[in-house]
């Protein structure tokens, strides 16, 4: 089991949901979070006073899948992600120890999907 | 390249301004005058007393304006705080007044306070006050002056934002109601006042409010101290949109405001109405060019920003000056402000919140100064003449106006703040600030984050 956590643009949020029910994996948490990368966002001005570096929107997707399902969620995430531009995010791949339903108290593998 | 253009479109406007200005004709104060009969026998008028029952409601509504306003331009944890502290006003200024402060500020009389005639509304009735105004009711002028008196203190609370004690705020601003505006709206605008007699032009408050508040306000920065945190985060908006909705009230009752101050429905109202708006305009396009120029982009805060400075500019001069002057005096007063806010107060260090002294007080000044420059009996005839239609001691009567006002409120403002600083102590704690006024002062939140 992997857990993928991805940051990428706010407007590439439908792109990418799109392609992931394409694999056929329907569960994702979604935030709205703030960061920046190398761009160091974006200088806001109020009144004269500038504000250097600030943090830029983006979206954070976590999504825990079964192995087999790993390679093809990060290829639909790059898929609806991926301008080809500064900004476009990053994914990152952990390894989950466990898993558990709620409703069901079923864990592991059979929890996931 | 874009900016240069502009630059030279707004030039050669001001160019056309000033050329139309110099050969405006003279004769419109007799038409003014014609429409304004002054009859000897005070009687209401309905028409008069219809507008300034409209335009008292305008002026209130201001207040709530002003809340947003400045709501929008402090952090989400302290925007209940400036909301509480304006509508907070509105309720003790309303009782104060019809107690004592009305009388303090309008009984008449030459003394530091007007006089105790007229305490708890005594004598006060709905048969005009003639000396006041002779067409509506004497309760009608009380009411529309208590707005006033509730708006100018309002102003203030920009300066020590999110960091004042809400319970030292409610001491300080009854002293200040009682021991600054009272005495200096005496002096100004009531019968026996010293300015008044020295032939000082303020239409609707230039002196009395804006230079007023805006010296206060900078008196209770420099009192309270810097917030705490990053210097260079002046201004952190939380919510532009709400500066913006603040911006568009106060500028309708602004109308309330400038054309009320003539306290009829008549042409030197309609004269108010064009010029408060007219400036307005200006002094929003100029900060806009400014900050194009000056910080790459137009900015939607600094539009608003110079909007407001336009209609302070134009208050005390909104009776006396025709509508090309109110585009100079627009102009002006950005670029003025815009120093104030974005050089003088970086310079000096003093940490005015949201920038009361600098558009308020210096839009003030110039405004009262303009009025010295541009007034023009051919616009009212009850005025006066300014240097530029040949009378340079009107100039001189309103430099001594602002100066007074100044240093008086200056040096009472810094005692009372002192005084109350003392007794409970103005500011919150560091833990406190860091929390919010929201929280710590209010025990309430504005923005749920989960339910």
């Amino acid at each position: 089991m992997k857990l993928i956590i991805a940051i990428i643009k706010p407007d590439r949020l439908d792109a990418v949901k799109k392609e992931l029910y394409k694999a056929d994996v329907n569960l994702i948490t979604v935030n709205e979070v703030l960061g920046h990368g190398r761009q160091m966002g974006i200088t806001e001005v109020y009144r004269g006073a500038k504000e250097m570096g600030n943090l830029l929107r983006k979206i954070r997707l976590e999504i825990a899948v079964n192995e087999d399902f790993v390679e093809p969620t990060i290829k639909a995430i790059i898929k609806g992600a991926q301008t080809g531009e500064v900004g476009d995010g990053k994914i990152f791949v952990l390894d989950l120890l466990d898993c558990i339903r709620i409703r069901t108290e079923e864990r592991g593998n059979i929890a996931i999907g | 390249m874009k900016k240069s253009v502009l630059v030279l479109m707004l030039l050669l406007s001001l160019l056309f301004v000033v050329c139309a200005f110099a050969s405006e004709p003279e004769k419109k104060g007799e038409e003014v005058l014609a429409q304004n009969p002054i009859s000897p026998q005070p009687k209401v008028d309905t028409g008069d007393t219809a507008w300034l029952l409209v335009s008292s409601a305008l002026v209130l509504l201001m207040t709530p304006g002003l809340a947003f306003f400045y709501g929008g331009m402090v952090g989400k944890k302290n925007v209940l705080g400036i909301l509480m502290q304006c509508f907070t006003i509105m309720c003790i200024i309303s009782i104060q007044w019809i107690l004592f402060g009305y009388s303090l500020s309008f009984a008449p009389g030459k003394g530091f306070f007007g006089a105790l005639d007229w305490i708890g509304l005594k004598g006060v009735g709905l048969e005009p006050y003639k000396d006041y105004a002779a067409t509506i009711p004497h309760q009608l002028f009380t009411v529309f002056q208590l707005m006033f008196a509730i708006i100018t203190p309002a102003l203030i609370i920009g300066a020590f934002a999110e960091r004042m004690k809400f319970s030292a705020f409610v001491v300080f601003i009854i002293l200040w109601s009682i021991f600054v505006y009272d005495p200096v709206c005496h002096w100004v605008w009531g019968i026996g006042g010293w300015l008044k007699e020295m032939g000082a032009l303020d239409f609707a408050g230039g002196t009395v409010v804006h230079i007023n508040a805006g010296i206060a306000a900078l008196v209770s920065a420099i009192v309270i101290g810097k917030r705490r945190g990053d210097a260079h985060k002046a201004i952190l908006p939380h919510n532009l949109p709400f500066t913006i909705l603040g911006t568009a009230l106060l500028w309708f009752g602004w109308f309330g405001f400038n054309a009320g101050s003539a306290l009829s429905a008549n042409g030197l109202a309609v004269n108010a109405f064009v010029v408060t708006n007219t400036a307005a305009a200006a002094a929003g396009l100029m900060w806009a060019v400014l900050d194009w120029i000056f910080n790459e982009k137009p900015t939607v805060l600094g539009t608003a920003t110079g909007s407001v400075a336009g209609l302070v500019a134009i208050t005390p001069a909104a009776g006396y000056v025709s509508a090309l002057s109110a585009i100079v005096i627009g102009f002006s007063v950005s670029i003025f402000c815009f120093i104030a806010v974005t050089v003088i107060k970086p310079r000096f260090g003093y940490d005015d919140a949201l920038d009361v002294f600098g558009v308020h007080c210096i839009g003030g000044i110039w405004g009262a100064i303009a009025t010295g420059l541009f007034a023009s009996k051919g616009i009212n005839p009850d005025g006066a003449n300014g240097l530029f239609f040949g009378n340079p001691k009107q100039l001189y009567v309103q430099v001594v106006a602002v100066a007074v006002t100044i240093v008086y409120s200056f040096i009472v403002s810094f005692i009372i703040l002192k005084v109350v600083d003392i007794f409970m102590k103005i500011r919150v704690t560091d833990k406190e600030e860091t929390m919010g006024l929201d929280l710590t002062q209010h025990h309430e939140n504005a923005y749920t984050i989960i339910e």
